[in-house]
């Protein structure tokens, strides 16, 4: 009595049931989605607490928790667990557009570099290998501490809300796509010389075509894992540079300019210190398994971590 | 292979070209010119002395212009003045760049101590709970933002314990080897806890693989220890790759160190750099930039010809 023969699974479904095993990654998947509905649900905090993420109120400083803050208040008297959650949802929309980005970069010139080989593809490739080289961090602050009206953006723009979060998205993403061009152009020269793909050159499909209909979709799974990765790493850079000051600038918050008085407040109040850094923690930490599980999911074969 | 390492540093000397083109224009960039900060210094100057001074350092020139001067001095041995120091730029550049390497070569050293021995015990036992106690160890150290990390181990050794000082900065120049050592516990401390998983992650990996081959199981089917098979047999051919790290986490640690070094106020080559970028410190910030570009990349060739010297199967010349 042979079992009768299963039905096909989508490459989805089996993806599915390999990092179902993983429980760590799930665990952390689970962390991630409550950290993010909890940031973005933020002002229903604020109407639920009474308080509002920017009320000052100097005769409640550095208030014990209480109900009415439940992480108590920080060194102006405004609650702290409502300046978290604000901060999530700058630090997490950070994390992801600017992993996005670096990854459409990335992608772009993988792909580019992977499909036309030779010259083209050496310089794309040593160009890479410099970006690499470079001290990243030193580069970071000096971007950051530009004074964009000398590159002939208006002072109307520079005077915008948002100019801090747009500017720390833009050059991280100059850096952070190197992994995944690397990634992609690896993959790219192996899917290049498949069969499938001379079959659609040979009906007269153009190298665009070929690329991003035929070439994409066989290299979009180091692509995912990547960027769930740099998610992580992105965070963490934005958190040193808005320590710094040089990142997002008040009074919107972020997880890292949360401590850019810290190094003052831990002599009198070092839980402040220690929540905002608990939260960058467990996110970043949570991308790295949730990436660690993706990997085993979608790219059974390549054992070799993208760092 | 000299033909290699010739490519390589003509590489790298096109890469430090191109950079000192970017950071001098980058530089240009930054809030406020040096002629504004002299006018800040002195009410008394007028708009005609400013433009004076601006023509007296060739600041009304365009940029490349500029750039082109300063470079041809700069090949002359001429590197300006640091003016948050007031010193010739490489008298302030040599002793930080000696402290840097001073922290960097302890980090390393506590990185290897603990995280190779780490890697192996993970190896030996791949998926116990060994293994995932290490895997989860390298993950904490590399998802803590090394800010905080620093911040939190001045909480509980330095206002807590009161064991070791907040700052690394020693002030007296006759203080004491134990003195020097205890004022950087705390920024080696940092460092380490951040590089451990980068060194116990490739060994671990490493070894398992290892461990697969077909001459360890030779070695133990003719009676080999298990301890002989792991340390003499295993151990040696899983050291290569790491030596890779060792270059790439230099270059790393070389970048990284600034935020460690700022924050305990260690007077090396990261803090200089914050230093001079935020205090408007031009030639400082331009030199020190480079600087720090061509230690990482020479960090990256040592580490690829090391790899090469240790084993001999990797050819230069087929690079793909």
């Amino acid at each position: 009595m042979a079992k009768q023969p299963r039905d096909s699974e989508s490459m989805l479904s089996l993806a599915w049931k390999r990092f179902r095993r993983h429980n760590v990654a799930l665990f952390c998947a689970l962390i991630l989605v409550t950290f993010a509905v909890m940031s973005f649900s933020a002002p229903l905090f604020e109407i639920f607490l009474g308080t509002d993420a920017n009320l000052v109120n100097l005769y409640e400083r550095f208030a014990e928790p209480s109900l009415k803050h439940p992480l108590g208040t920080d060194e102006l008297g405004r609650d702290v667990m409502v300046r978290l959650l604000y901060g999530g949802q700058v630090s997490l929309m950070v994390g992801m557009t600017a992993a996005f980005a670096a990854a459409v970069f990335g992608t772009l010139i993988g792909l580019i570099a992977g499909y036309y080989g030779g010259r083209f593809d050496s310089f794309l490739m040593r160009t890479t290998d410099a970006v690499i080289a470079l001290p990243l961090l030193p580069l970071l602050i000096v971007l950051a501490a530009l004074d964009l009206r000398k590159v002939g953006l208006s002072a109307e723009l520079m005077e915008s809300d948002n100019i801090s979060l747009y500017r720390i998205i833009a050059i991280v993403a100059l850096f952070g796509w190197t992994t995944v061009a690397r990634l992609v152009r690896g993959r790219t020269l192996t899917v290049r010389e498949r069969d499938f793909v001379m079959a659609a050159r040979s009906q007269g499909a153009s190298a665009p075509r070929i690329m991003f209909v035929h070439i994409l979709p066989n290299v979009v799974s180091p692509i995912i894992v990547a960027t769930t990765l740099s998610i992580g790493h992105v965070i963490l850079l934005e958190s040193v540079l808005s320590f710094f000051g040089l990142g997002i600038q008040p009074p919107m918050a972020s997880w890292g300019n949360l401590l850019t008085n810290a190094q003052e407040l831990i002599w009198q109040a070092p839980a402040l210190v220690i929540y905002p850094g608990l939260t960058i923690f467990f996110t970043v930490m949570s991308f790295n398994f949730l990436g660690d599980g993706l990997q085993d999911a979608l790219d059974p074969q390549t054992m070799e971590r993208a760092d | 292979m000299t033909r290699y390492i010739g490519i390589r540093f003509g590489q790298t000397a096109i890469v430090i070209a191109i950079m000192s083109f970017v950071i001098y224009g980058l530089i240009g960039l930054m809030p406020g010119d040096p002629i504004d900060l002299m006018i800040a210094a002195d009410p008394k100057m007028t708009s005609e002395d400013a433009a004076r001074l601006r023509e007296l350092y060739g600041l009304d020139k365009p940029i490349y212009e500029r750039y082109l001067n300063w470079a041809e001095a700069a090949l002359g041995g001429d590197l300006g003045y640091s003016r948050l120091y007031a010193q010739p730029v490489l008298d302030v550049l040599w002793p930080a760049l000696e402290n840097t390497l001073v922290l960097l070569g302890f980090t390393i050293f506590f990185s290897v101590v603990i995280g190779l021995p780490l890697g192996i015990i993970a190896a030996l036992k791949p998926y116990s709970k060994i293994d995932y106690f290490v895997n989860f160890i390298a993950f904490a150290g590399t998802s803590t933002p090394s800010f905080w990390l620093a911040l939190m181990l001045i909480i509980f050794f330095s206002v807590n314990l009161g064991i070791f000082p907040a700052s690394a900065m020693i002030t007296d120049s006759d203080a004491s080897l134990w003195e020097r050592m205890n004022a950087m516990a705390l920024p080696i401390m940092t460092l380490t806890i951040h590089s451990i998983a980068s060194y116990s992650r490739h060994m671990r990996s490493n070894m398992i693989e290892i461990l697969r081959r077909d001459y360890i199981r030779t070695a133990r089917a003719k009676g080999s220890s298990e301890t002989r098979v792991v340390l003499k047999h295993a151990l040696r051919n899983a050291l290569i790759p790491v030596v890779t790290i060792f270059g790439l986490d230099f270059g790393h640690l070389f970048s990284g160190a600034l935020v460690t070094e700022t924050i305990f106020a260690y007077p090396g080559m990261g803090k200089l750099i914050f230093d001079s970028i935020m205090g408007n410190d031009f030639n400082m910030a331009l030199i020190a930039l480079l600087f720090a570009t061509l230690m990482t990349m020479m960090g990256n060739l040592l580490a690829d010809l090391g790899y090469g010297w240790l084993d001999p199967r990797i050819s230069y010349q087929g690079k793909s």
